[in-house]
């Protein structure tokens, strides 16, 4: 019980009244940032970054995790209240909480959705406590071609399984790994810098992460402003009926199943699971008449299948340093910030820091929870900020962070442009997370292939190590040609099934 | 906060549409059935035969629908560029740097990375020819029925050149007041001495909870001294 020591020393970390004051503004913040429109979990976190920027790494990660779980809270409050259909994740919240909001039940819908976020969180967060180190022991077990094939997998996956076209994921993945490339090699050659110095030490990934999510995605968003803001729908203090109660308990459990196993794997996100938990809801429900019209099984399930599925990659992200959705991505880019390493080596070398953050995830879900059912209201206010103030301070807050990096002019000018291309791929339909997932993990893939050549002399058979990597490429083999088996295989199966 | 925005590709009644303030150019129809990625696979949208076509469906944000988006074989000509570049940075600035201990060096990487662009742009091209088409990322603020304005766009980038430029010589909270000023200016918003006052507010605020209080690198400039 090695790790429930070190848990109740994480819990001993974070229950400081410093640390429990610093939890606390990092789910107020999160939340608040979350909520407004526009704004996801992944550009909370990294609009956030500079707040710690001061901080002590322990504290640091203390208020990353409430920003993490407020940022959610925050982006599903929006979807409900809102009349428009936000991020990805939280569309599928939207069918039926907008609908329960209209039909005046938006306090029960604000509960469920909190209250199963609560539940979901709690119990993936246990899970993670489980399965975190199992995974870390196996992960210390692999060598350079295994995390090499691994990298590729996840490469792979974000790329071929998210995002409706393969041909535009691709090419954000390749864009990212040409921004990893840029900067000094390890043989001490300048690759890509144009002969600009400061291109010498490579393009932070800070500024990556706010040129694209921030300054790219307020850019898109100025350029098709709703010239009125959506209307938002007014709410009382959330609180839920026995009904309710009885209507909700079934679907956070089964989303919280959904959403962790989906999170924790290399392609997962959120949308997957919440839309099968959708399904899910729709089919096991007393009330399909509701379906459609906002029925509180379709909020209970999909809300807690989007936490139990943030809780699932912080899995992948802790034990291997993989990150599989954007605010995972954002989230290792600042660990990174603080010479981090997230890793199988990490639970050896910052174990303390590692299950403060953990505790501190516990904490921050609580805090959620209390915090949340009261100030409903004040955050429903928050939404009916006027869209020009709103933006305008986006693109403060995000050059006020990227300035802070080096303090230097010129990451303004590549904030500036890499903010152009976000707004160029979310023009043209080009999938963001390859391109974060190629500058995070381009480098790292790059040093395990020349490291696991370097045994091989250079032959490529070194690429190939134990049974792992075997297991992986034939891993990476099946998403490449998903849409041929798809085509012959899973298809025929799932119309025998829908058939009998 | 009274105006309905729904949306009648969304199953909704149509309001009076309100009028683009602040552009010149007048919205275009909408056009129902939003032209859909050509090589969608099946994974992604595991269960939307039970998802009401309400939500996720965003229109196409310009021309008529029929006419496909010619606009894409730039991004592919952008992609075969970049990978043109890189190629050539490969072959003639980086060094041939090999030794025992590295028998790869710095240049396989960037060279295949190259070829893999050139070789996506012209998938990419393929593509866009046989009637594929990106999906622009839609919003809670996004209203993908009009064009792009450009208007806009083009002041608010503007206004962070003008922070970018100006931040080392007059300070966070004189380019910061100017960023958020302006921006707001850009966005549509007039009341120029009520965001003159936000936005002063606001920079100096932010210069001291960060720069005095958390030690964040913000210049003071030529307030240096009065801060």
């Amino acid at each position: 019980m090695d790790n429930l020591a070190n848990l109740l020393d994480g819990f001993a970390n974070v229950v400081t009244p410093m640390n429990l004051l610093i939890a606390l503004l990092g789910v107020t913040i999160g939340t608040a940032v979350g909520v407004l429109p526009g704004i996801g979990p992944a550009m909370t976190v990294a609009l956030l970054l500079p707040v710690t920027y001061g901080m002590e790494p322990t504290q640091a990660f203390i208020m990353f995790a409430g920003i993490f779980y407020g940022g959610m809270y925050g982006g599903s409050t929006t979807s409900i209240l809102l009349n428009t259909p936000g991020e990805s994740s939280s569309v599928v919240t939207a069918i039926e909480g907008n609908k329960m909001a209209k039909a005046g039940r938006a306090a029960q819908a604000l509960a469920t959705a909190a209250i199963g976020s609560f539940v979901a969180g709690t119990i993936a967060t246990l899970l993670l406590v489980v399965v975190t180190p199992p995974v870390v022991s196996f992960a210390i077990s692999l060598g350079a071609p295994d995390y090499f094939a691994l990298m590729l997998l996840s490469f792979v996956a974000v790329t071929a399984v998210l995002g409706a076209s393969r041909v535009r994921g691709f090419a954000s993945l390749l864009l990212g790994l040409v921004i990893g490339v840029i900067g000094v090699d390890q043989t001490g050659q300048q690759r890509l810098t144009l002969g600009i110095p400061q291109l010498a030490d490579g393009i932070d990934v800070v500024v990556v992460a706010v040129g694209i999510f921030a300054v790219g995605e307020a850019l898109w968003i100025a350029a098709h402003l709703r010239r009125r803001a959506a209307e938002v729908i007014p709410v009382g203090r959330p609180w839920m009926g026995k009904q309710d109660w009885k209507r909700s308990w079934k679907p956070w459990l089964r989303g919280t199943a959904y959403g962790f196993p989906f999170g924790a794997l290399p392609a997962g996100g959120a949308e997957i699971p919440t839309f099968l938990s959708y399904a899910t809801e729709k089919k096991l429900t007393k009330h399909p008449e509701e379906f459609g019209r906002g029925a509180i099984e379709g909020v209970a399930g999909p809300e807690a299948a989007n936490n139990a599925s943030a809780a699932g990659t912080l899995v992948p992200m802790l034990a291997i340093g993989l990150p599989t959705n954007a605010t995972a991505a954002v989230m290792l880019a600042a660990f990174q910030q603080y010479g981090i390493q997230p890793g199988p080596l990490l639970f050896q070398r910052e174990s303390g820091l590692v299950w403060t953050l953990i505790a501190s995830l516990f904490v921050g879900n609580l805090m959620l929870l209390v915090l949340n059912l009261p100030l409903a209201p004040a955050w429903a206010r928050l939404l009916r900020i006027p869209r020009p103030y709103l933006y305008a301070g986006i693109l403060f807050f995000a050059s006020m962070g990227a300035y802070a990096v080096n303090a230097s002019p010129f990451d303004l000018f590549l904030l500036l442009t890499l903010g152009l291309l976000g707004f160029g791929m979310r023009r043209f339909g080009l999938p963001i997370l390859p391109l974060i997932v190629g500058v995070i993990l381009g480098p790292r893939a790059e040093l395990q292939g020349r490291r696991a050549l370097q045994l091989s002399g250079g032959e490529l058979h070194g690429l190939v190590g134990g049974w792992v990597s075997w297991l992986i490429y034939a891993a990476i083999l099946v998403v490449l040609l998903w849409p041929l088996l798809g085509r012959f295989v899973v298809r025929p199966l799932r119309g025998r099934l829908v058939t009998g | 906060m009274s105006g309905m925005t729904t949306r009648p590709d969304r199953g909704g009644e149509q309001p009076p549409r309100p009028p683009a303030v602040e552009t010149s150019v007048p919205p275009i129809p909408e056009q129902p059935g939003a032209q859909r990625t050509a090589d969608l696979p099946e994974v992604t949208r595991p269960a939307t035969a039970d998802v009401p076509p309400t939500v996720g469906e965003p229109a196409v944000d310009d021309g008529p629908a029929p006419r496909p988006d010619r606009a894409q074989y730039g991004v592919c000509a952008f992609l075969a560029l970049v990978g043109g570049l890189v190629i050539l940075d490969a072959t003639t600035r980086i060094g041939h740097a090999v030794n025992s201990a590295d028998p790869i060096g710095p240049r396989p990487v960037p060279i295949l990375l190259g070829v893999l662009l050139l070789i996506v742009a012209a998938i990419y091209a393929v593509d866009v020819a046989c009637g594929g088409a990106g999906e622009p990322e839609a919003g809670e603020d996004v209203d993908l029925t009009t064009p792009i304005d450009w208007r806009t766009v083009l002041l608010l980038i503007g206004a962070f050149l003008v922070n970018a430029v100006l931040i080392d010589r007059l300070g966070w909270v004189i380019s910061g007041t100017l960023l958020f000023w302006g921006s707001a200016f850009a966005l549509g918003n007039r009341h120029y001495v009520r965001n003159l006052l936000i936005a002063v507010a606001l920079s100096l605020i932010t210069f001291y909870t960060f720069a005095i209080g958390l030690g964040v690198n913000l210049p003071a400039g030529v307030l240096q001294g009065i801060l």
